[in-house]
């Protein structure tokens, strides 16, 4: 479980988030949705360790992650995978040197057993037959499913994703969704994924935070938000004649 | 202005310098980082050395020689000069241009497509496993860059005093033997030690803190390379000033 509580971030006199507070709970996929900078990466990175929050809690399992030096983050942050929005993909070495890259870094295990765990994360995504790819020769689709595949190498606890969906054709970004979903089922992993694709929002929204110009404006499931009257959100959310029109069908 | 990269210059050196998560990976990447930087660099560095030493002789023998001194002063003074100054600084301001520049886009590019935010996530000292091994490399190789380029210089005087009958090779030979100090090398030595820590690390420092694009990337290495070249020469002038 993660819990973020009062979190304020400024970049000089800029102030992106102010006092957020949010629990989200291990087995289920959390969203943060928001508009163009109302600070929703601002709090994943708040979150991660990315940025420091001038103000504020973040804990990771009761554990008070914001107080804690690089040296004490280091084993909150093996269990930590992270899907980053351009896929983040270290340009130099191959998909599985990528996949095995934190288990070199962390583990005694041998090469034998690195490549299956490549292989299997690999397989996971749908990528089989990649291993020896550079990520400049990857669609960017498969640059994202390899972008899972080393975010769960380790078998994480906590799975960040930063629009995942970016820059995705619609078929590939279900597909993309339907793996975080499963992936978090699978390892029980507290997921917050950060994105403004309405399809993600409706397909596997368990919890939703919207942020509204830095502030928590709304939280709930995808369900509770069909209810909702608040028109920010509703602004937001349902803001193309489709989606308008899929809200009054389902209502 | 100054005072705050130089801050943050030495915070980041900080980190470079703490103990890696796992040695075996470091040396890898420190055998790796030796090739790219010092066995990439050896025939660079032939070249240009080898064609600096054969125009000293050429204009040393113009300025200097007369009937009352002899030719003999040629080598000595292309020797002198390349140890102590031609081979290490020369040197530097090239390695500045190739590896620094290629340093700080490398790392700069790292930085701007989160490649570095990866590392961190992951638990990794990003600084220590980026710049490290290029500053171990660094140190170990230029010291054996210059010690090659030295050679190719005086070698290269040779061949060039040779060729244009500036000075007889036996009277050549004769001079690069006479009067020899051998401090001079050990100042030369002293001066790669410290250039291969800053071709290596003041690109690093500006490449790690890009931000931006690509754009920015490729100003960061003009400005590494600038900023790199001129804190050569005041290293320069320093290390001569306390040693010499």
């Amino acid at each position: 479980m993660i819990e973020i509580q009062n979190i304020h971030k400024a970049f000089g006199d800029n102030i992106v988030l102010s006092g957020i507070d949010a629990i989200f709970e291990p087995g289920k996929v959390s969203l943060i949705i928001g508009g163009s900078g109302s600070g929703k990466s601002t709090l994943l990175k708040c979150i991660v360790g990315l940025h420091e929050p001038n103000e504020g809690e973040v804990l990771f399992d009761k554990q008070l992650f914001t107080d804690m030096t690089f040296e004490e983050r280091v084993p909150i942050r093996r269990e930590i995978g992270m899907l980053f929005q351009n896929s983040a993909l270290f340009d130099s070495m191959t998909v599985e040197q990528n996949i095995v890259f934190a288990l070199d870094m962390f583990s005694d295990m041998s090469k034998e057993e690195k490549l299956d765990r490549a292989n299997f994360c690999l397989e996971r995504v749908n990528l089989k037959n990649t291993n020896k790819l550079y990520p400049a020769e990857l669609s960017g689709g498969m640059k994202k499913r390899v972008g899972i595949a080393r975010a769960i190498s380790m078998g994480p606890k906590y799975l960040f994703c930063d629009e995942p969906n970016s820059g995705l054709d619609p078929a590939t970004s279900i597909l993309i969704d339907e793996l975080i979903q499963e992936l978090t089922e699978e390892y029980q992993c507290t997921t917050i994924v950060v994105t403004h694709d309405m399809n993600s929002v409706m397909g596997i929204g368990d919890y939703i935070l919207f942020l509204y110009k830095g502030q928590k404006f709304w939280e709930g499931s995808n369900k509770d938000m069909l209810q909702s009257d608040a028109p920010e959100l509703n602004d937001f959310v349902f803001a193309s004649p489709l989606m308008k029109a899929a809200r009054e069908a389902i209502k | 202005m100054i005072f705050h990269h130089f801050g943050a210059y030495v915070l980041l050196l900080k980190k470079v310098f703490k103990k890696p998560e796992k040695w075996r990976i470091y040396i890898k990447e420190i055998f790796h980082e030796m090739n790219e930087i010092g066995v990439g660099s050896i025939s660079l560095i032939v070249i240009i050395s080898t064609f600096i030493g054969a125009v000293m002789t050429l204009q040393i023998a113009f300025q200097l020689v007369s009937d009352l001194i002899p030719s003999t002063v040629i080598g000595q003074i292309n020797r002198d000069s390349n140890i102590l100054e031609l081979g290490p600084t020369i040197s530097a301001l090239v390695l500045m241009g190739k590896v620094g520049s290629s340093i700080s886009s490398q790392i700069g590019s790292m930085r701007v497509t989160e490649q570095i935010d990866a590392l961190e996530i992951m638990g990794i000292n990003a600084p220590g496993y980026l710049i490290l091994p290029k500053v171990i490399a660094g140190v170990v190789m230029m010291p054996v860059l210059v010690v090659i380029a030295i050679f190719c210089a005086i070698t290269g005087g040779l061949i060039g005093g040779a060729l244009s009958g500036a000075v007889a090779p036996n009277d050549y030979i004769q001079g690069i033997q006479g009067g020899f100090n051998g401090f001079t090398i050990v100042v030369a030595l002293a001066k790669a030690f410290i250039f291969g820590f800053v071709i290596t690390t003041v690109p690093a420092y500006k490449g790690f803190n890009v931000r931006g694009g690509a754009l920015e990337v490729g100003q960061a290495g003009t400005q590494a390379v600038v900023i790199g070249c001129i804190t050569i020469l005041v290293c320069d002038y320093i290390i001569t000033a306390l040693m010499l």
